[in-house]
């Protein structure tokens, strides 16, 4: 019973950390149609400016400024690199983010060295907040659930209830109608990408801390990102949010219980073979579900989109 | 750019008019290990040590067979097997007979079998694999071959030493085991379950689990079930990101016993672990930093600080390997005929600086030596690593660890 | 979004041109005559291995081609097929009774075959849309069985792979494939063999629906052409050539491993194509030959490497979406025109000044990384084979200067460039 709430806890934790990273993608990709694979490389971004201006200005100077500086560079790729590529169609724009992706990672080694940077947690936050049984909960992490919260309710009420928000809203759906009205799209393109990418810098500057600062980061998010916004439906806030805890519980609960394919099919009636041996079916008859935690949201994702294309809170399909 | 630019004239030219072996003054040593990537950093140091040996135990004292020097020649693999045999072809057309690689045992297995071949297809450019870090024991059993050579203790050496250590501990009655879900992985948790089992039979193994490697981004959740184990230790033979990630999450969540492991030092990792680990973490390795194990070697580690201010020794039987390879060039009077070379190589016992002898078993060409087994700690340090006042202490050695261990290798010689 | 994400055949730059029937056979006989002279030309072993990897590249981006250029579907794991029907062959490898008895150079049909099989079974649910869907299904399925490759570990052999030995094989005509000479004519022969196949494909009834497809699903419905059969043929007969590239990987290294599925193979690959040109055939085999050697050479030369890699694609996407082909293909026109001979000079004129700009901003990146990161007192470097001491300050200005003056010439020589490049592509005489 204890480890169940603290799985929970566990779990909402990845889970919101997860859905920073998608609340940015998912309008960046509905709005534009750009599958950003650069987007985990602005995460790992914000982790590595933050950690430099924490040397120098402390821990909060680095949650405050960081993600400002990731957003400008996210805005001025944009504005200088995408919106030319966005010309030539939706392929190239794609390629165009997976080379900006292989040159930051380079970049950031060339800078930072290729070690894991001791970037950690700020002296006032490093502590044990409360204990479950034997398991402590530290006060950091009660911190990132505060923090991307508070996100979530920021973006809600700029979205629903502000002038701008409605813009976006509307050229989410009709970019072209909007455009006709006189707005000016390329310009809310340029807000939505600086700010889907903040998003992705404040991920980083939290998450820096505690899962490694390192120049592999960004690829060992990889394509989790893309998964969570296809399951919640593309440009849904909501399905990003429901996507992402989604996945934090999966994995989390997955990777605490060692159950085996074996107690699973035992148990609906089919017994495990006498003799496995050498036979191909050996491994699969012993996997765990730690072993396998990390693939089940892309077995989520492709089960969603034979039967659901449209994801599970998206309006339409692709 | 370092010394491998020399190179780019010789390797440019040599794709077009052919590879000649004219230039080999030196006696070069390809090292194919990650130079880019996601492991470079363990690669690229690797590499400073090796040229620093070659450079400082060799070339300084006036090169082998009478003046000829050493050369480490870098190849970068990116931890691809494919990219490793590309460039072993390159470095074998480059007239290269020594090649050195250590980092993934994927990729050594890849080589070691690739060597093989190529020995017994071109009897006239014939190479050998000098192996200074991956320890898959298969290397040296049922996979050995007379061409490879293993300068580091592998898995279950490393195990029973550190299991010999882990069984003076009475208090400890449960251990948690884990580890990343490849060959290397499993051979810790066989060999950690099998020595517990002769020595202290008492302990019971609350966990035994493998995770993917390289995959885990938050080891939170297994955190949470080391600690619900009521484990009094952890056994891992995790490296780079996995171990750094698993260690801080457990010392997180409220594990408080010891961590037991491999590779919980230097490229950035001790200065990640820092305060938090201090006292918590200790590791199996060979040769003694601190206290330092000889004048010589003080030297010698001074020296290389010097030179490389942000880099450590962390594998200082790299020497070992440079120190025996010259010492089999000068007893052979050749450096061409490479199975005069192994046949030199083969038993031979060398005074290392870092502390000990270390014999190369013949029967399966396994390296024995003191294993020692460290602290991760702030105090008596003489070297730190990573600059951060941390270092591994010496609690206490294993001599000639596993000096009469059984191997199942049935070793071919030409 | 309402634009699918697929190749977008209103840019010309994308779109895969339909050709006539008959099959030109100039070309064909030159790439034979190629293939069979190289290993003449560049006759060491670390070359022909080197080659024998482009080939079989070729293969594979051709393979992945049928479906991104021809098929306009773009596939996150296509990496999976070559790498399944390369394992397949591993283990008919390690099979000595029935390998003893068994020609080499068939074995790649069983890659082939093998990998078209799973894209048979892939295929069946993946096929039913294109876009976005298509493309987040493929990446699924890839990480998917990419995963697979360490937990069922009878087949994939976990992380330190499956390994064979070729020479087991019943002797070919007396050839036991000792060496990689021998390998390199057997890839040579599948390489001419698949290109020819697959280029014969695209012009086939089935390679033109694909096309039309492709541009307006909705149109060749009310065609009578079912699109989802249309692209599922297209995607099992990639399937069968990946998996034929996959079967010669086997035969030339002798060992697969993790790295022939996961996902960095299938974005290399996709890499790959796009910068040799999606919108001609041969596009993806410049691509092949292009990154082969940017990777295996080029990063002898330097660490940095991935880092020039990287810019390349960047700078390729942003100015010639058509890759390289595209650019050859752009001085079509000129040629017809009989107006090329006007464009050389220009072009020496811009393009060698930004070229030698381009190296001395390279030095400068070199030296800049060389300083940060060398060991203390080491301050020697050799970069473009002249060795300096990277602290000095004379270095520094002559490749600060080399690089100004190289893009500033190249900078002032554009507009008379362009000038010429709409000159020559303009009906008529002077205006």
């Amino acid at each position: 019973m204890e480890l169940i709430l603290v799985n929970v806890i566990d779990g909402l934790v990845t889970g919101l950390l997860l859905f920073m990273l998608s609340a940015g993608l998912t309008l960046i990709f509905s709005m534009m149609g750009v599958l950003n694979f650069a987007h985990a490389s602005f995460y790992m971004l914000g982790a590595y400016f933050a950690y430099q201006i924490s040397l120098a200005l402390g821990f909060w100077m680095g949650l405050l400024v960081a993600p400002l500086i990731v957003g400008v560079i996210g805005a001025g790729v944009e504005r200088y690199g995408l919106r030319r590529v966005h010309q030539y169609g939706h392929v190239p724009e794609l390629i165009f983010t997976f080379g900006l992706a292989l040159l930051i990672e380079e970049m950031v080694q060339f800078v930072w060295g290729k070690n894991t940077m001791p970037y950690s947690v700020p002296e006032v936050l490093n502590f044990t907040a409360f204990s479950i049984g034997a398991n402590s909960i530290p006060a950091y992490k009660i911190f990132m659930i505060f923090t991307s919260v508070a996100i979530f309710i920021g973006l809600l009420f700029v979205l629903n209830k502000t002038r701008v928000g409605m813009i976006i809203q509307a050229a989410l759906s009709y970019p072209r109608t909007v455009e006709a009205l006189g707005h000016n799209v390329p310009l809310i393109f340029m807000g939505v990408f600086g700010v889907g990418t903040a998003l992705a810098g404040v991920a980083g500057v939290i998450a820096g801390p505690v899962l490694g600062t390192f120049p592999g980061m960004a690829f060992v998010l990889g394509s989790i990102v893309f998964v969570t916004i296809v399951i919640g439906g593309l440009g849904s806030l909501w399905g990003a949010l429901v996507a992402s805890l989604m996945i934090g519980w999966i994995t989390t609960f997955a990777k605490s219980y060692n159950v085996q394919m074996s107690d699973i099919l035992n148990a609906v009636g089919i017994s495990t073979p006498e003799n496995l041996g050498n036979s191909v079916f050996r491994d699969l008859w012993t996997v765990t579900s730690p072993q396998i935690a990390d693939i089940l949201p892309y077995i989520l994702m492709v089960l969603i989109l034979i039967f659901r294309p449209a994801g599970l809170f998206g309006k339409r399909e692709s | 750019m370092k010394k491998f630019t020399k190179l780019s004239a010789v390797s440019a030219l040599s794709l077009v008019i052919g590879a000649s072996a004219a230039f080999a003054e030196n006696i070069k040593i390809a090292f194919i290990d990650p130079l880019s990537g996601p492991f470079a950093s363990t690669g690229t140091n690797g590499l400073h040590q090796f040229e620093f040996a070659a450079d400082y135990m060799v070339n300084q004292k006036g090169g082998v067979l009478g003046g000829t020097n050493f050369e480490i020649v870098a190849f970068d693999n990116k931890i691809s097997p494919k990219e490793s045999l590309i460039q072993l072809q390159v470095a074998i057309d480059q007239g290269i007979r020594y090649i050195a690689q250590g980092n993934s045992s994927g990729v050594a297995n890849a080589l070691t079998e690739a060597i093989e071949k190529h020995n017994k297809r071109n009897p006239d450019s014939r190479v050998l694999f000098l192996n200074y870090a991956a320890v898959d024991p298969a290397l040296t059993n049922e996979k050995c071959n007379f061409w490879h050579f293993r300068f580091d203790a592998n898995a279950d050496i490393k195990m029973d030493a550190l299991t010999d250590v882990m069984a003076k501990d009475e208090s400890m009655k449960k251990v948690y085991i884990i580890g990343q879900d490849y060959s290397f992985g499993k051979a810790v948790a066989a060999a950690a379950v099998k020595n517990l089992g002769e020595k202290r039979p008492d302990v019971e193994i609350v966990g035994n689990e493998l995770h993917p490697i390289g995959k885990v981004k938050d080891f939170t959740p297994y955190s949470r079930k080391i600690v619900a184990s009521g484990a009094d230790a952890i056994i891992t033979g995790n490296w780079g990101a996995d171990m750094l990630g698993l260690g801080k999450s457990a010392i997180e969540n409220g594990f408080d016993g010891p961590i037991f492991t491999y590779y919980a030092a230097g490229s950035g990792i001790t200065a990640a672990f820092g305060e938090s680990g201090k006292g918590r973490i200790r590791l199996i390795s060979q040769g003694g930093i601190n206290p330092i194990a000889t004048e010589e070697a003080r030297a010698t580690y001074e020296a290389f600080e010097a030179k490389y201010p942000e880099g450590n020794i962390d594998q200082s039987r790299i020497f070992n390997v440079i120190g025996m390879l010259s010492t089999a060039i000068e007893a052979a009077g050749t450096a061409d005929d490479v199975v005069a070379v192994a046949k030199q190589l083969e038993g031979m016992e060398y005074d290392s600086q870092w502390g000990g002898k270390v014999f190369m078993r013949p029967q399966d060409h396994q390296i024995i030596q003191d294993m020692n087994v460290g602290v991760h700690t702030d105090e008596n340090i003489d070297f730190d690593y990573d600059n951060s006042g941390f270092g591994v202490y010496t609690e206490s050695t294993v001599t000639m660890a596993s000096m009469d261990s059984p191997t199942t290798c049935d070793m071919k010689r030409p | 979004m309402n634009d699918e994400l697929t190749t977008d055949p209103s840019k010309p730059s994308q779109r895969m041109r339909a050709g006539s029937l008959s099959l030109t056979l100039t070309p064909w006989i030159v790439a034979a005559f190629l293939l069979l002279v190289l290993p003449f030309v560049f006759t060491n072993n670390s070359a022909i291995t080197i080659m024998n990897q482009m080939w079989i590249t070729v293969i594979f981006a051709l393979a992945y081609n049928m479906l991104l250029g021809q098929g306009g579907m773009l596939s996150f794991g296509h990496a999976v097929y070559a790498g399944v029907g390369g394992f397949a062959c591993m283990h008919i490898m390690n099979m000595s009774d029935f390998f003893a008895m068994f020609p080499l150079p068939v074995l790649p049909l069983f890659g082939g075959l093998f990998g078209m099989g799973l894209a048979l079974i892939v295929g069946s649910f993946s096929t039913r849309s294109a876009g976005t869907v298509f493309a987040m299904i493929s990446l699924g399925v890839g990480e998917l069985i990419a995963a697979c490759s360490v937990i069922i570990v009878a087949f994939f052999g976990g992380e330190e792979g499956i390994s064979g030995d070729r020479t087991y094989a019943m002797p070919f005509f007396g050839n036991e494939f000792l060496q990689p000479i021998d390998v390199y004519y057997l890839t040579s022969f599948w390489v001419l063999l698949s290109a020819a196949l697959m280029y014969l494909w695209s012009r086939t009834p089935v390679g033109r629906m694909a096309n039309a497809v492709r541009d307006n699903p909705e149109r060749a419905q009310f065609l009578g052409y079912s699109s989802r059969w249309v692209r599922f043929y297209s995607f099992v007969a990639s399937g069968f050539f990946a998996g034929v590239a996959g079967g010669l990987f086997g035969i030339n290294y002798e060992i697969l491993t993790e790295e022939n599925l996961n996902t960095a193979s299938s974005g290399v690959i996709l890499l790959v194509t796009f910068l040799g040109g999606v919108g001609f055939f041969f596009g993806p085999i410049i691509g092949a030959i292009v990154f082969t050697l940017l990777q295996t050479v080029l990063s002898l030369q330097t660490e940095l490497w991935a880092f020039y890699v990287g810019a390349l694609f960047l700078a390729t996407v942003m100015f010639f979406p058509g890759g390289l082909a595209g650019i050859l293909m752009m001085h079509v026109p000129a040629i017809k025109l009989g107006k090329a001979g006007g464009l050389v000079r220009p072009y020496i004129k811009t393009l060698v000044p930004a070229l030698i700009g381009i190296l001395g901003l390279a030095a400068l990146v070199e030296m800049t990384f060389h300083v940060r990161h060398a060991a203390t007192g080491d301050n020697e470097m050799t970069l473009f084979w002249t060795t300096f001491d990277s602290h000095a300050i004379l270095p520094w200005i002559i490749a600060i200067g080399v690089t100004v003056v190289g893009l500033g010439l190249a900078r002032a020589t554009l507009p008379a460039m362009k000038e010429a490049w709409s000159e020559a592509n303009s009906v008529g005489g002077k205006l």
